[in-house]
């Protein structure tokens, strides 16, 4: 298919931890952590955390919808 | 072959009054619809959605001018705030559903357009937000689909089918995607299980939720093919698709992708080219397998032996759609929706990381994983559940997508102005035009509308007018009858065209 051909961004690959019931929602790290850029984001989001998040968390509590 | 079709999203935003959980959702959130609509000079009618389900036509444009039926008195006293609904000048509706303040795009016809108007939502929320904040603590509204406690919320997509598509065929061939599909529509979720009782992250914030393949509730046993068959347009040619399982998404490229794809894959059906080909043996736990694996490695079975990957079974809706393709043709908003979707899909396949700056989960997760690796931080650390919160704090300042989104790390596709003018005016090619126009010419006499219908009043009683047509009554054929100051005159016009 023509569209496989599309440009693809860096990245690497195969670092992430297999799927399967072990794997469930334990991606590894090492990507974001080469990417020295997302250290001025984050320094960026620190500032405006709700600065409490546990309690944060706790208070968000929602009734349930559609 | 197009993805063009009649279609809107709707979203319960999560709400929040900060320092007080204890708050009733449901009169905070008829705060936000109340104070929306009277800082625009809006009606904030309570009660005031035309239900009436008669729609017996006068011509065959479907006017008619029962006069003095509706009794105006009893359309606005009431000051329930559940029931707090106003129609906006570019043919929303915002109003409250059950517990959450709701905002339901007006129909549009491409998704393009539907993401536009999905994010002047966002804006609509945010404007809310601001104007309660003069009184403190405030009201914080949220674009996400839980609490990570056991309750969700919906983002619904609607989408206009053929009435003469069997619906057995649907929920046959549209399951597959909706399984698939999540690799791209999912906004990210730190928690496993319903009540995040167990650590980790998952690509969608809805699967854990569903319970049911085929149903019609959409508040519990929720159904992966919600049949809800209320077309809000004419039921002997149409039928409305109302999917309950997306996530609300920020990222311009997945909301695309979602609409996009499920537009694709319904032209698809309506033309009986998938035929079963893709059927799961078992998609509740399909569904969870790709929810559940953000290495997008997992493959889930097919009814036929094969195990296919998510990514997998997209291409092979992709590859369907590719020879429909051939024979019949596209056209810019096709080609824009596969363009991106073939890119996606391979950086999917190649890293799913690599697509951080187009998906809401990779995006999300790239930055939780930036804190696990640079404060050491375990999936059950409080901080990376409030961050999954925060991500959809509509508060630009607040909100973490807006930030990212800000510093250039999410691709965008829309315009700010463009999202600012889509507030304000509605799409010029569906009936929202109409509903739109009158609310902004005429707030006061508009005083009742529907999907298919507005009520006015103002013209020796009361007038309504039925809209069975979603894809009738836009801009090129309403201006010479909006052109009118006077209603009666209006209304005559309309109907004589």
């Amino acid at each position: 298919m023509a569209g496989r051909e599309q440009v693809r961004r860096s990245g690497g690959g195969g670092e992430d931890e297999p799927g399967g019931e072990a794997g469930f929602g334990q991606v590894g790290a090492t990507n974001a952590a080469r990417d020295e850029s997302l250290d001025d984001v984050l320094a960026d989001i620190d500032g405006v955390l709700e600065s409490n998040a546990e309690e944060f968390v706790r208070g968000f509590v929602q009734k349930g919808g559609q | 072959m197009t993805v063009r079709r009649v279609m809107g999203i709707e979203t319960e935003y999560g709400i929040s009054v900060p320092g007080q959980p204890w708050a009733d959702p449901v009169l905070t959130s008829g705060m936000v619809v109340s104070r929306y609509a009277r800082e625009h000079g809006l009606r904030a009618t309570h009660g005031a959605w035309d239900y009436s389900d008669e729609q017996p036509l006068v011509d065959a444009r479907g006017f008619e001018m029962p006069r003095g039926q509706a009794d105006v008195s009893q359309l606005t006293d009431a000051e329930d705030p559940a029931l707090a609904n106003v129609v906006l000048t570019n043919g929303a509706r915002l109003y409250v559903d059950h517990a959450h303040p709701e905002y339901s795009s007006p129909e549009v016809r491409s998704p393009r357009d539907a993401v536009v108007y999905d994010r002047a939502g966002e804006l609509v929320m945010r404007e809310a937000v601001q104007l309660l904040a003069d009184q403190p603590p405030g009201i914080n509204l949220y674009k996400n689909n839980t609490d990570g406690k056991g309750s969700s919320y919906g983002t619904h997509e609607n989408y206009l089918l053929a009435r003469d598509t069997p619906f057995a065929r649907v929920v046959r061939d549209l399951t597959p995607l909706f399984v698939a599909r999540q690799v791209i529509t999912g906004a990210g979720r730190v928690g496993l299980g319903r009540d995040s009782e167990r650590p980790g992250y998952q690509i969608t914030s809805r699967a854990d939720f569903f319970e049911a393949e085929v149903g019609l509730e959409t508040t519990f046993k929720r159904p992966i093919i919600n049949t809800r068959d209320e077309p809000h347009a004419d039921p002997d040619r149409y039928r409305r698709l109302h999917v309950i399982i997306g996530d609300a998404n920020l990222a311009d490229v997945a909301n695309l992708l979602k609409l996009g794809l499920t537009s694709l894959a319904l032209t698809l059906i309506e033309a009986d080219e998938v035929r079963g080909a893709l059927t799961l043996r078992d998609p509740l736990l399909a569904l969870r397998q790709v929810s559940h694996d953000p290495s997008c490695t997992a493959t889930v079975e097919l009814t036929d032996g094969r195990r296919l990957s998510a990514v997998q079974l997209l291409w092979e809706y992709r590859e369907l759609a590719a020879r429909h393709l051939d024979r019949e043709g596209s056209d810019p908003d096709t080609d824009e929706v596969l363009g991106h979707l073939d890119r996606v899909l391979a950086l999917l396949e190649d890293d799913p990381m690599s697509a951080r700056e187009d998906l809401d989960w990779v995006a999300k997760l790239a930055l939780l994983q930036g804190y696990r690796s640079r404060d050491g931080m375990g999936w059950e650390d409080p901080r990376l559940r409030a961050i999954d919160i925060q991500y959809s704090d509509v508060r630009e300042a607040k909100g973490v997508f807006a930030r990212l989104e800000r510093a250039g790390r999410v691709r965008r596709l829309t315009t700010e102005d463009e999202v600012r003018r889509a507030v304000q005016e509605p799409p010029v090619d569906t009936r929202a035009w109409l509903r739109g126009q009158l609310v902004a010419r005429h707030p006061d006499s508009v005083v009742a509308a529907s999907w298919d219908s507005v009520v006015l009043r103002g013209v020796g009683g009361a007038a309504r007018i039925g809209m069975p047509e979603p894809t009738a009554l836009g801009r090129a054929e309403t201006a010479a009858a909006l052109e009118h100051d006077d209603l009666a005159e209006i209304v005559a016009a309309l109907a004589a065209d």
